[in-house]
């Protein structure tokens, strides 16, 4: 009768593991100097847990195309934000002819 | 889909024409919402990124001062009252009344202890004058020795050495990051909690079941969304340059 996915409890603890699993890496890794790497590795799981959270807690995983579209579309945006800004940062030096990096 | 032979869900508004279509519009549009928060917090987080590439010493001074402890307990809270919420979004999808009120409240409990720790740790700030203003002092206590060891290679790959003056007012602004970013994340917490009391309250009197529970969901989206802020929070606001 009801059109809603109910997931098993089973999947909930799953996930709540990994993410608990994944803070701890998070934690670990913080204190491994992987140099440059450090903060892309940080990232990288946290977004690995956003992306856990997303698709199993807020269920978008069985949601329609144009809930998952909204979700991505949400990102995009960011990505959008983040690329013009940094471009920004990275090229105004450039008429003045300042060394990058200094 | 179905629903057209039988009488209409007492909770369903004229101008849908059945349970799924309406849930289906609210689901979208909670995402829509939540789209507008994304990027709300996500100038706060290219803020953070512009900040933390210029000042990039004064970023790991400042993240190391704080203490991990408080915040990794604060994850492992969070992400907690994450399962408690889905368990109640769950028990209200499964016409459980009783589970869908207890589970709304173990998730007001683990916020409340969340915003506990946050309280204690902004206290400790204050206590160590880490709060940006005209009290703030950093150099002192963390510069002279920061300074006198060799400086943090910065990520853009260059390499300065900041003085004591410049520290005391480069990490004011990590700080005002700090403060701005966990105060707003708090905020929306504090909201959080409000409408979960009102919605307890609704499940109690029985107003939820498997095919109408959207303010049960639609508060589950709100709280997931704070939680996966916190997520990205914690490393960069706790874990910056801890291994040097």
């Amino acid at each position: 009768m009801s059109s809603v996915h109910v997931s098993p409890l089973s999947t909930y603890l799953t996930i709540f593991t990994a993410l608990m699993v994944l803070s701890a890496i998070t934690v670990g890794a913080a204190f491994v100097d992987l140099g440059s790497l450090n903060p892309v590795v940080a990232l990288a799981i946290a977004g690995l847990k956003a992306t856990l959270v997303i698709l199993y807690f807020m269920h978008v995983k069985y949601s329609s195309r144009l809930t998952k579209l909204t979700v991505v579309l949400s990102m995009f945006f960011v990505a959008i934000l983040f690329a013009e800004t940094l471009m920004d940062y990275a090229t105004r030096g450039w008429l003045n002819y300042v060394p990058m990096g200094q | 889909m179905h629903g057209h032979d039988h009488a209409h869900h007492p909770a369903l508004q004229h101008h849908f024409s059945t349970m799924s279509q309406q849930r289906e519009a609210g689901v979208l549009g909670m995402w829509v919402f939540l789209l507008t928060e994304v990027l709300f917090f996500g100038g706060l987080f290219i803020t953070y990124t512009l900040y933390r590439m210029w000042y990039y010493e004064a970023f790991a001074a400042a993240s190391k001062s704080i203490e991990i402890t408080p915040g990794l307990i604060n994850t492992v809270v969070l992400i907690g009252s994450s399962l408690t919420m889905a368990l109640s979004v769950r028990a209200s999808q499964t016409n459980q009344r009783k589970a869908t009120v207890n589970w709304l409240i173990a998730t007001i409990i683990l916020g409340s202890v969340f915003l506990g720790i946050k309280v204690y740790e902004y206290a400790d700030k204050f206590e160590h004058h880490h709060v940006p203003g005209p009290s703030f002092q950093f150099a002192s206590e963390h510069g002279a020795e920061g300074a006198a060891h060799e400086a943090a290679p910065a990520e853009g790959g260059h390499e300065v050495t900041m003085g004591p003056d410049q520290l005391q007012r480069t990490t004011q602004i990590f700080f005002s990051l700090y403060f701005v970013m966990t105060g707003l994340h708090a905020l929306h917490m504090i909201v959080g909690i409000v409408i979960l009391f009102i919605i307890t309250w609704m499940a109690h009197k029985g107003r939820f079941d498997s095919e109408y529970h959207a303010p049960v969901e639609m508060t589950g989206l709100y709280w997931h969304f704070v939680d996966i802020v916190w997520i990205f929070l914690f490393p960069l606001l706790y874990l910056v340059e801890r291994h040097n």
